[in-house]
């Protein structure tokens, strides 16, 4: 299980303070299928994907990132307890959306990198290597009640 | 996974603007990931790690190079790598799950200096460039 120092939890509260869940959550999601675009596999309802331009202006795009973003939110205020919080997600996932925790990986990987281009320099290596146990945390979280 | 024009435009032009900074996003992007990802400093045990190494500066000039060297070469990469990528497979052997660790920081560390260059598009191409040259570093593994 993932554990995490007084100053990791710090660190990633105090940037989660400054971070716009809707334009962020949208921009990790639209990432996600413009750099994998097999991951679209799960969105087939969501219309028109045909190029980076339309996956990022897409509004279910958009609108289901902020949804998968809000539960991160979800996952910052329980970092000692991720596979609680993350249960009742993980069953959904595996029995009813059918998704390779590998996806998790990926949207976790893509997350720390819009977080590096919205912050820059902010986004030290330190900062990193915080989001980096966060997004494996909530990856192996939700991936833990797949049977 | 095959690089497409669009792809090689997208990968010389980011590349471009990368400047002189090349050795230095290097020396970062290894730390980044000594720091990320703790087990990929077993492969370095011999260096000093700390913050500002001399050694991790030079490393990181070494791979700045070599990936220079493969953006120089887009349409024969194989071959451009071919010291390299035997290097990898009969010295180093570094297991090719890493290069998937240090891709991601060089593209945090990229994408954290050029965040305006860094669209969703280029990040996908260089995504793919970076898997490409792992790939052929990883090919005479066996």
């Amino acid at each position: 299980m993932v554990h995490f120092t007084s100053e990791e939890k710090s660190i990633i509260s105090a940037l989660w303070g400054k971070v716009n869940v809707e334009e962020t959550g949208g921009e990790t999601l639209g990432r996600l299928l413009t750099v994998y675009p097999w991951t679209q596999r799960f969105f087939d309802s969501f219309g028109n994907m045909s190029s980076p331009s339309a996956i990022m202006g897409n509004p279910k795009v958009k609108a289901h990132g902020k949804k998968v973003l809000t539960s991160f939110g979800e996952a910052i205020k329980n970092l000692d307890n991720l596979k609680g919080t993350f249960a009742k997600l993980s069953e959904l996932h595996c029995d009813k959306l059918h998704v390779d925790p590998e996806n998790f990986r990926l949207l976790g990987n893509v997350l720390v990198i819009v977080l590096a281009t919205h912050f820059g320099k902010e986004f030290t290596p330190e900062v990193q290597a915080a989001w980096q146990k966060l997004v494996s945390g909530v990856a192996i979280a939700l991936a833990h009640k797949y049977h | 996974m095959v690089l497409s024009p669009a792809d090689k435009t997208n990968v010389k032009t980011a590349w471009g603007k990368i400047g002189g900074h090349g050795a230095e996003y290097g020396a970062e992007a290894l730390f980044r990931m000594f720091l990320s990802f703790p087990t990929t400093k077993t492969y370095f045990h011999h260096f000093d790690l700390s913050a500002g190494s001399a050694q991790i500066k030079s490393h990181g000039k070494k791979v700045s190079d070599a990936l220079t060297t493969a953006v120089d070469h887009l349409d024969d990469l194989p071959t451009a790598l071919s010291a390299l990528s035997d290097l990898h497979a009969h010295k180093l052997r570094v297991d090719p799950v890493n290069f998937k660790l240090l891709s991601h920081c060089l593209l945090v560390t990229l994408s954290a200096h050029h965040p305006a260059d860094f669209t969703p598009a280029v990040h996908a191409s260089l995504d793919k460039f970076l898997a490409t040259v792992s790939t052929v570093l990883t090919s005479k593994y066996r």
